[in-house]
């Protein structure tokens, strides 16, 4: 099979890209391994999709839904849905559906595998490994897909959004959910999030608080759980035991890296380096998404796509401009990471993305070349949990940017 | 009196703070007009639109309130819809109108 952009994964980034590649010009092949488009958006049946978007407010499967009846209807777009693809190598997709193993060639690829959960192991739980411990994603599917409980008496570990979601859900399904412990002193969740999920139903939130220990052999008894010191190290004498038949883990999302070709990857996101076309080392290689970096909202990831889907069009075109100089972007001071990881050297508006190391309040956001300011952003409060654009103006810079907290 | 709360109408999570006084109710910290509403309605009587899910013959389908409805019904409006076992149920069906006469139905937001 040719064609000329390929799309893996068929949740928000991957539609999107599609259809920004299609719209751009470029015959695409999307490619879903699910039976469905739509991605995690299809089990994330709570509001508060869309807003930017579209200017309303939808769930989670309401909003794939747009994005697939425009990705079914356009006609550059073909869809390979039930289809996994088991290797990627030079611009050559080799993928496993209905007919077998089949070869794409393209002439570009775009990564849009989003990303997959932590696990125990991952996270180093102390403890038996009885039944009882699910993410909150895999507890997400269980229960708004497949229709079926996990537990009665819940305890999360970690307030990402995910978590704190799950927490009101199995609350409306009956189960009662008696603690979340957060090990960081802030949530990496949304506000809104621990209101409308913890608050609204007294679901008690503790921070510099982890489990020590899971107890329960064939299914989950509880849990020993206490504080930590500032190094994250339990202090015994907080210890306490807390009977429970399911712990739900919320720690954090990986980038789905793991089927992508090797290419330079960032140690803080774990996605790949890529410039403002969201291209990587390898020139026909493009990510975008959860796969790029976590995002807190499908809005962004929405954009991002489309961005990615059209410079990943313009490449397979051979319409992309070329380049003058790269010029590095680096996080300074207060900032974990900054994308793109480099822009180009000449003139217009380029559009940072980035996350703070900690809690800021008041302060100004910079971004430098030498001495020279390039722009500054006034963050009135902002926290790690939540992602910063930053939009900034070019001109007159030579050599690396730096973003940092002033 | 004067109280703070995060404003939930979008992403933003803004600080609001609220003040009673004569029965004047003033916002501060909002970032846009909906979260003057927000404050108002937070104080008053508490919204939240409701998303669950239906049982159908085949498993589950999720359902949405189609506007926010009082806080104090979130479990009885779950309740409701927990009653009813569908034969089928399609994107967009309304499978309970007028909900606990709260003047928002409840549709069906899964879509295959």
């Amino acid at each position: 099979m040719k064609t000329q952009v390929v799309v893996i994964g068929g949740g928000p980034a991957g539609m999107c890209a599609a259809l920004s590649a299609s719209k751009t010009g470029a015959k695409v092949v999307l490619v879903e391994r699910d039976e469905v488009l739509g991605g995690i958006l299809n089990q994330c049946i709570h509001n508060g999709f869309g807003l930017h978007y579209f200017h309303e407010e939808l769930t989670g499967p309401e909003f794939a839904h747009r994005f697939r009846i425009m990705v079914e209807a356009d006609k550059n777009i073909k869809v390979l849905t039930n289809t996994l693809v088991t290797k990627i190598e030079d611009k050559k997709v080799q993928i496993m559906g209905k007919n077998g193993f089949e070869e794409i060639e393209a002439q570009a690829v775009v990564l849009a595998m989003g990303c997959r959960e932590r696990t125990a192991g991952n996270i180093s739980l102390c403890g038996t490994r009885p039944m009882g411990i699910v993410t909150a994603g895999v507890a997400q599917k269980m229960v708004n897909i497949d229709g079926k409980m996990i537990g009665k008496d819940i305890v999360i570990l970690g307030s990402g959004d995910i978590g704190l979601i799950m927490a009101r859900r199995l609350t409306l399904e009956g189960a009662k959910v008696h603690a979340v412990f957060e090990i960081n002193s802030t949530s990496s969740g949304l506000r809104r999030n621990i209101m409308q999920c913890l608050e609204d139903f007294d679901i008690p939130l503790f921070f510099n608080t982890t489990i020590f220990e899971v107890v329960g052999k064939d299914r989950v008894e509880g849990v020993y759980y206490g504080q930590v010191d500032k190094n994250f190290q339990p202090i015994e004498s907080t210890r306490k035991f807390l009977k429970c038949d399911t712990v739900v883990l919320s720690v954090g999302l990986i980038p789905e890296m793991y089927i992508a070709p090797d290419t330079i990857t960032c140690k803080t996101t774990g996605g790949a380096i890529v410039n403002e076309f969201y291209q990587t080392d390898k020139p026909w290689l493009f990510c975008c998404g959860n796969i790029l970096h976590v995002h807190d909202l499908v809005d962004n990831v929405a954009l991002e796509a489309e961005q990615a889907g059209k410079f990943a069009s313009l490449y397979a075109l051979g319409k992309l401009p070329t380049q003058s100089k790269s010029l590095p972007v680096v996080a300074g001071e207060g900032v974990s990471y900054v994308l793109p990881y480099s822009v180009f050297e000449g003139q217009g508006k380029v559009e940072f993305k980035l996350r703070l190391k900690t809690k800021v309040v008041r302060k100004n956001l910079v971004a430098k070349c030498g001495a020279n300011i390039l722009g500054k952003k006034f963050v009135l409060a902002g926290v790690p949990g939540e992602m910063l654009k930053f939009e900034i103006e070019k001109n007159g810079a030579s050599d690396k940017i730096v973003v940092e907290i002033e | 009196m004067e109280r703070q709360m995060i404003c939930i109408m979008c992403p933003m999570g803004c600080n609001l703070t609220v003040k009673e006084q004569d029965g004047q109710i003033t916002v501060t910290g909002n970032g846009c007009n909906r979260g003057v509403v927000f404050a108002k309605e937070e104080i008053s009587c508490p919204k939240r639109i409701v998303t669950t899910s239906v049982k159908t013959k085949n498993g589950v389908k999720s359902v949405k309130t189609t506007a926010s409805i009082p806080k104090s019904l979130i479990f009885d409006c779950v309740k409701e819809i927990e009653k009813l076992r569908l034969k089928d149920a399609k994107f967009g069906q309304i499978i309970i109108k007028n909900v606990l006469n709260t003047g928002a139905d409840v549709v069906v937001t899964a879509n295959e």
